[in-house]
């Protein structure tokens, strides 16, 4: 008796676990599907460009403040901790190097991504469920609009667009912040801070490589965004279990991509 | 179509994000300072590089006149072959010769080129006959320790 009911929870356990399995897979194939047909329809998003523009204002426009602002502060708190750090070894000139390098490869692109992913990719998840979930979305079908041109597309251009240049605002403002902080507050020489930067950073190696992040990251969060909200369940519930969604997934997607893209930018030839 | 005041956020948004990419790539980047347009191809061999990379520069009375393109291992003469590019603006004489140098106690390390007297310039494929190889630390101490340890011995013997 004890050994069928074992049997039994057994049995139960593994038909949750390939359920669960199962339905990821599904949703993964139907993303994949959704990504491929949004990418087909972006005609519309590109022939009526100010959807695609009004959509750049929301992700883009909006997302400025607190891009501009959280970079500044990471680049101060860069300035304070590697300056400290540094004038152990006594090479505080090369506090330049240490802010730019790692704004421009690594914190730029991932901290504006995961910034992006929580205030633009989840209200877009919002709106395009709560479209759904008052059937906006099923109206726009009725009248033959496509909606994943007319409302998903548009949206998904508009982040990628967005992305990039958000990432280099973090960056440059990153950049200034540790110059407020090294230069005008601690007193590190001017000329060893800007002509060491220059010195080290590479245009296409380290600049280059973090445009190129950003835009990947970008595209990985403008289409968890779309599609969350695309396949939320059409309840408040399900709106706001989408919205978290995003955020959890994207921000794992932007720090996964994150480990795959350096590995493959930074390890090959001489390496940083 | 008619423009409305989103545009003018837009298109403000965009230029401030190109302004960013711009200055990151001119006054963070060295995209201004240093352009590999014109440039021509010189060769040298080192019995050791040290830890001269790829892109390294190459100095000149401490201008930047070209940087490192290649590093290879020659199997028949055991050496390392280096490919510099040099800025074609600049020539040097056919005898300048080469030395890897670092800059600083623990800085990166460079080629720096002293000009001979030659009247002859260099040409595109020349090598450079001149050489002298990176300083090894290691070898610089183990050096050190052999002449301390037979000065020692010297002044024994001659106290004997």
């Amino acid at each position: 008796m004890a050994e069928r009911a074992l049997l039994a929870g057994l049995r139960d356990g593994l038909e949750r676990l390939g359920g669960a399995a199962t339905s990821r897979i599904w949703r993964l194939g139907f993303a994949s599907r959704f990504f491929a047909h949004m990418l087909l329809h972006s005609g519309t998003a590109f022939r009526r460009f100010h959807l695609t523009v009004r959509e750049i204002y929301f992700a883009g426009v909006l997302s400025l403040i607190i891009i501009l602002v959280s970079g500044l502060f990471v680049g101060m708190v860069l300035g304070l901790q590697g300056y400290h750090t540094l004038q152990r070894y006594g090479s505080s000139e090369a506090l330049g190097i240490l802010v730019a390098l790692s704004l421009v490869r690594e914190l730029g692109p991932v901290v504006a991504g995961l910034l992006f992913a929580s205030r633009a990719g989840s209200a877009i998840t919002a709106e395009i469920g709560l479209m759904k979930a008052t059937e906006q979305i099923a109206a726009m079908e009725m009248m033959a609009v496509d909606p994943i041109a007319r409302v998903v597309a548009p949206r998904f251009w508009g982040g990628v667009i967005s992305m990039p240049l958000l990432a280099a605002l973090f960056s440059a403002m990153g950049i200034f912040g540790g110059y407020l902080v090294g230069v005008k507050l601690i007193g590190v020489d001017e000329g060893a801070f800007w002509s060491q930067m220059q010195a080290a950073v590479d245009v296409r190696e380290d600049i280059v490589n973090g445009i190129i992040k950003s835009v990947v990251f970008g595209i990985a969060v403008a289409w968890i965004a779309v599609f969350e909200g695309y396949d939320a369940q059409p309840t408040a519930e399900g709106v706001s279990s989408a919205t978290t969604r995003t955020v959890v997934t994207s921000s794992l997607a932007i720090l996964a991509l994150d480990f795959v893209l350096t590995a493959f930018m930074f390890t090959g030839g001489n390496g940083g | 179509m008619k423009r409305s005041t989103i545009d003018i956020w837009v298109g403000a948004f965009v230029a401030a994000g190109f302004g960013g990419m711009l200055f990151l790539a001119l006054k963070v980047g060295n995209l201004a300072s240093f352009s590999t347009d014109q440039t021509y191809e010189v060769l040298a061999k080192f019995a050791n590089i040290g830890g001269l990379k790829v892109r390294a520069p190459i100095k000149s009375a401490g201008v930047v006149v070209g940087r490192v393109s290649d590093i290879r291992f020659d199997n028949e003469s055991y050496e390392a072959i280096v490919t510099f590019n040099v800025d074609a603006r600049y020539q040097f004489p056919r005898d300048t010769s080469a030395k890897i140098l670092t800059s600083g106690l623990l800085g990166e390390q460079y080629v720096g080129l002293e000009a001979g007297g030659d009247g002859v310039m260099l040409k595109g494929g020349d090598r450079l006959r001149l050489t002298q190889s990176a300083v090894v630390l290691e070898n610089l101490i183990s050096q050190f320790l052999f002449n301390k340890a037979a000065e020692g011995k010297d002044e024994k013997d001659a106290k004997k």
